[in-house]
């Protein structure tokens, strides 16, 4: 009875933890301003299928390029699909797979870097040659090859992006590691004779975790606009799904006499990046890491 | 009556709370600085010292704001200056040398470039005239060749020698005050004699009015002609030197002086209960309540001021000061008497012992051993008693550490054995030792900063040895916490507690129970309370006593400090340059004869007594590699004999007193040397 009450303690301890760290974030214009663009997102993406007016993909010659007005707010397109339906729709694909995306390459940037900042020697020699090759192979053409071989679908989109974009976080993931694992409690851990294992779960995640969170959200960003290039190019969503990538593309020759078919699209995934981008600074000063030194890789 | 530099008046410095509290850290600070004196502001850390030393530059540390009150220098107030003002001032007339202000020089530029930088800075000397005056200053800081260490990078000096340069970089401005915030804390002991010594000549020689920032009160001593004692903030206690370190008037600055171990005196000094109160907590009465032994219900409710004693000259915070007048005597006496319950048995054994840094080379690699002539450690022999506590003293590099390690198993033996328990061999590779033996062979750091993990809770650091030994879970093992936590005096409330939230003191406590809730037969202690405030220490050695006597742990210390390790040894080993010099009873290697690196190590002491001086007899210099052959102390020996020095190991020879010799020189002969 009393443990669990321990248990219970813990666990509302980091929620109270979580919730503090979101207090100070949303203390700064900035940390605030892009918290509400982020959540403003997720919830436009989780409800947009049910408050879009109109079908996404009804084609219809009347309507072709109408401006905006009281019942195409944004316009209509080439095709005449209703550019506000497919804007407020065309950031799902987006985030997802960007999330997972960046999931994965959390996942395996970190343990990577973790791993190699705890061997350290010849393996993590090699290995980090091995990163830094493929750090100075442009990723877009790497993913067009790998695209192009094995189809668009997001279950390629999604490790492929993860992969590229795991990169530069197994350079974070390790310099913190190496700066933990100099510190006498690992030296205690291991004098003590603690496995391996136990000594990277319990005493340098802990201590690492916060950067590697940090750089992740910023890879985020960085690969949404990856990712709507890839689309942009038409590797990404296949159409007539509606994506800002796809759909700025779609737009682009029409911007001199239909400039609202672009427009949308562009403000909503720099809005997003932007968002991204802030909500991931603030994150990192509300943990007190310090990211104006370290240059994105 | 000699004029005033600077004064202090009624200084409240502070802080917003992030409740928007606004918080005190200085109060009510009032003194003189006069021309040519030097003042020492001694305090545990976090008493407000730095703050003030730095408001005397006029410089407020970011975050924090003055209250009220001034800092008048020159007739002039320094906190109502605009920084173009303060850039005339600072480096010209008022000087600053911070911690580590050797180890801050820019490491790519030579030494003669950053003075001379210094000196465009803050003079208006020509090219010609700075040259002279750079090889004026290296003189003055007594560094050797001054022509050629002009020209030589930061690197290329020992710590010493840093120190030096950052002290005549202060001087190029000729300013009229010097502010020294720690300026030998980190140096090795003789190092640190040598500076202050340099210090003291340069207040005489030049004239330059001085304030001399420690926590070491044994520092203070030697330099200052006055003191300030700080405490919570509040100057508690002021006065000449000589009567604030012979008749302290002021509980604190009296129990201060009791719990500073002494070399004159085998065992324990008497500890100083609890810690410093936070900023803001103290919100009537006085300050040290909790901690004071003379405390009545008055001072709970009243706050003392500073009154000034005329007789003794000083001024003094407390309401009862008038109980302590006369009371020096006690000053030397009080102390516990400790017992020393080591057996005959012999529970490790380091035999023949080399380590080595070097690496290996592919060969060796394949042949799994080390080849290297010349090891960092070599040839340690020393049989270890159960229940005894032996000391490893030495200047830092000298393989205390080192040794250290490798007992625990972190760091391979290049040659030897240890041997544990009936003579069992011991594995150099941690993962070839059976968990038994990593149980009963536990480690205790310097700084518990580094070796508690800043993310786990108490409970969660002192559940990890308890799990990974015996397998404890659920009520048993926070049972089992709650006992380690009351054997360490800290109470159950501490479960919860994040490092951060707890005192260096504190900290220090919890990594003690976690060495001992492994039920270690031996502890290995690596300079543990050198990161303590004096008052902490106190406590902590008590500590480390009182638990080795209930439960007869044996004790591997590792400490620079001499007075330390004659407080809490039996035995003690002496170590330069990896190499043994002299091992034996404690009280006897504190008496003579006594190996010659041994004499300069006790030489260089201080004690926070102005009438002892350190007595210098050797360079602080220490050289980077032990020689290749002969006596390791040969390049340094005062009392070098010749040849056979440099190229023969000299033999072990047996005192009288029972103190083993490792000299060339015959022992009767050391003895009526060092007579
Ligand atoms: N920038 C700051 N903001 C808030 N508190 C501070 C700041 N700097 C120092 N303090 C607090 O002021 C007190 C005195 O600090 P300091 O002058 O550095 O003490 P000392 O030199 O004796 O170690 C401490 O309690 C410290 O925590
Ligand atoms: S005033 Fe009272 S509590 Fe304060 S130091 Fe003096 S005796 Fe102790
Ligand atoms: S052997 Fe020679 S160099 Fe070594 S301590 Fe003795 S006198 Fe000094
Ligand atoms: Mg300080």
């Amino acid at each position: 009875m009393e443990s669990n009450l321990i248990i219970k303690d813990k666990q509302k301890n980091k929620l109270e933890k979580a919730f503090e760290i979101l207090k100070t974030m949303a203390s700064k214009p900035s940390g605030l301003i892009g918290l509400t663009i982020v959540l403003f997102h997720v919830v436009l993406a989780l409800t947009s299928p049910y408050i879009a007016p109109y079908d996404y993909k009804a084609i219809s010659p009347n309507t072709m390029l109408l401006a905006p007005s009281a019942e195409h707010w944004f316009g209509t397109d080439s095709l005449g699909r209703d550019v506000f339906t497919r804007t407020i729709l065309g950031g799902r694909t987006a985030l997802t797979v960007t999330f997972f995306g960046s999931l994965i390459a959390l996942l395996w940037g970190g343990l990577l870097g973790i791993f190699c900042g705890l061997v350290g020697g010849k393996i993590d020699d090699v290995v980090m040659r091995v990163v830094d090759a493929f750090l100075s192979i442009p990723w877009i053409l790497a993913m067009l090859l790998i695209v192009s071989l094995l189809g668009t679908s997001t279950e390629v989109l999604i490790p492929a992006l993860g992969f590229f974009y795991g990169k530069g976080i197994v350079r974070v993931a390790r310099a913190a590691t190496h700066d933990v694992i100099a510190k006498d409690f690992i030296v205690s851990a291991r004098a003590r004779g603690h496995s391996n294992m136990s000594i990277i779960w319990n005493e340098i995640i802990p201590n690492v975790r916060d950067a590697i969170l940090v750089e992740g959200a910023m890879r985020w960003s960085w690969m949404l606009l990856g990712f709507s290039s890839l689309s942009f190019l038409g590797f990404g969503v296949s159409p007539p799904t509606p994506d800002w990538g796809l759909m700025i593309s779609n737009a682009r020759g029409l911007m001199s006499f239909a400039y609202w078919s672009v427009i949308a699209p562009i403000v909503g995934l720099s809005s997003l990046i932007i968002g991204i981008n802030l909500t991931a600074d603030a994150f990192a000063k509300a943990l007190g890491i310090d990211r104006s030194t370290k240059a994105p890789v | 009556m000699s004029e005033i530099i600077e004064s202090v008046k009624n200084l409240s410095i502070g802080f917003n709370s992030q409740k928007g509290k606004q918080i005190s850290i200085l109060r009510n600070v009032s003194t003189n600085i006069k021309k040519g004196e030097t003042v020492g502001i001694v305090g545990e850390s976090g008493s407000g010292k730095s703050t003030l030393a730095l408001a005397m530059m006029g410089y407020i540390k970011q975050g924090l704001f003055p209250l009220k009150g001034e800092c008048i220098f020159k007739s002039e107030d320094l906190l109502k200056m605009t920084s173009r003002q303060l850039e005339k001032i600072r480096g010209r007339k008022i000087a600053m040398i911070p911690q580590n202000a050797g180890q801050a020089l820019t490491p790519n530029l030579k030494i003669g470039y950053q003075i001379d930088e210094a000196l465009r800075l803050h003079t208006n000397l020509n090219k010609t005239e700075r040259d002279k005056k750079i090889s004026e200053l290296l003189n003055k800081v007594r560094l050797p060749s001054p022509e050629t260490m002009a020209f030589r990078y930061p690197h290329e000096l020992s710590g010493g020698q840093q120190q030096r340069v950052a002290v005549a970089m202060a001087l190029a401005g000729k300013p009229d005050l010097l502010l020294l915030d720690e300026p030998t804390t980190g140096l090795d002991v003789t190092t640190q004699a040598h500076v202050l010594e340099l210090l003291r000549f340069i207040a005489k020689d030049t004239g330059t009015s001085m304030i001399y920032v420690s926590h070491d009160l044994g520092a203070i001593a030697q330099v200052s002609d006055r003191i300030v004692v700080m405490y919570a903030g509040e100057i508690v206690l002021e006065g000449p030197a000589r009567k604030i370190l012979k008749e302290p008037i002021h509980p604190y600055t009296y129990g201060l002086l009791k719990s500073i171990p002494k070399l004159s005196l085998s065992g324990l000094p008497a500890s100083m209960p609890g810690s410093q109160p936070q900023p803001g907590s103290i919100n009537e009465g006085c300050s040290f309540y909790d901690r004071c032994n003379l405390a009545n219900d008055h001072c709970k409710k009243n706050s003392p001021d500073l009154e000034h004693i005329k007789e003794l000259d000083t001024n003094v915070r407390c309401f009862n000061h008038k109980e302590l007048i006369n009371q020096n005597n006690n000053l030397q006496t009080s102390i516990t008497k400790k017992s020393n319950n080591s057996e005959a048995i012999e529970v490790l054994k380091l035999k023949d012992v080399s380590i080595s840094y070097a690496k290996q080379k592919f060969f060796d690699q394949l042949l799994n051993k080390i080849s290297d002539q010349n090891p960092t450690v070599k040839d340690i022999n020393i049989d270890i008693k159960k229940g005894e506590t032996i000391a490893l003293v030495g200047e830092s590099g000298s393989g205390k550490s080192t040794i250290l390690k490798s007992i625990a198993g972190l760091l391979k033996t290049k040659d030897g054995q240890i041997k544990f328990e009936n003579d069992r061999i011991l594995s150099s590779d941690l993962k070839m030792r059976n968990p038994n033996d990593l149980r009963a062979i536990q480690l205790i750091f310097q700084n518990p900063d580094e070796s508690l993990n800043p993310n786990h809770t108490v409970e969660q650091i002192l559940s990890q040895p308890l799990k990974l030994y015996f397998n404890l879970s659920g009520e048993e093992l926070k049972k089992n916490i709650i006992d380690l936590l009351k054997k360490v005096r800290l109470g159950e409330f501490y479960m919860s507690r994040y490092p951060r939230q707890l005192s260096g003191g504190e900290k220090q406590r919890v990594a003690v129970a976690r060495a001992f809730a492994a039920k270690p037969d031996i502890i290995l202690c690596d300079e543990v309370t050198s990161a303590l405030d004096v008052s902490v220490q106190a406590a902590v050695l008590n500590l480390l006593q009182q638990l080795k006597e209930d439960l007869g742990t044996t004790y591997v210390f590792v400490s620079h400090d001499l007075a330390v390790v004659r407080a809490i040894s039996d035995r003690v080993a002496v170590l330069y340059q990896g190499r043994l010099c002299e091992i034996g009873p404690s009280q006897n290697v504190y008496k003579f004869p006594s190996h010659p690196y041994t004499e300069v190590l006790l030489g260089a002491v201080l004690e926070p007594d102005p009438d002892i001086k350190p007595k210098l007899v050797a360079e602080d210099i220490v050289e980077e590699k032990p020689p290749e052959k002969g006596c390791s102390f040969q390049g340094r020996c005062p009392r070098k004999i010749g040849d056979i020095c440099n190229s023969e190991v000299p033999p072990w020879q047996i005192g009288e007193n029972g103190n083993a010799i490792r000299c060339h020189i015959n022992i009767e002969e050391l003895a009526s040397l060092q007579q």
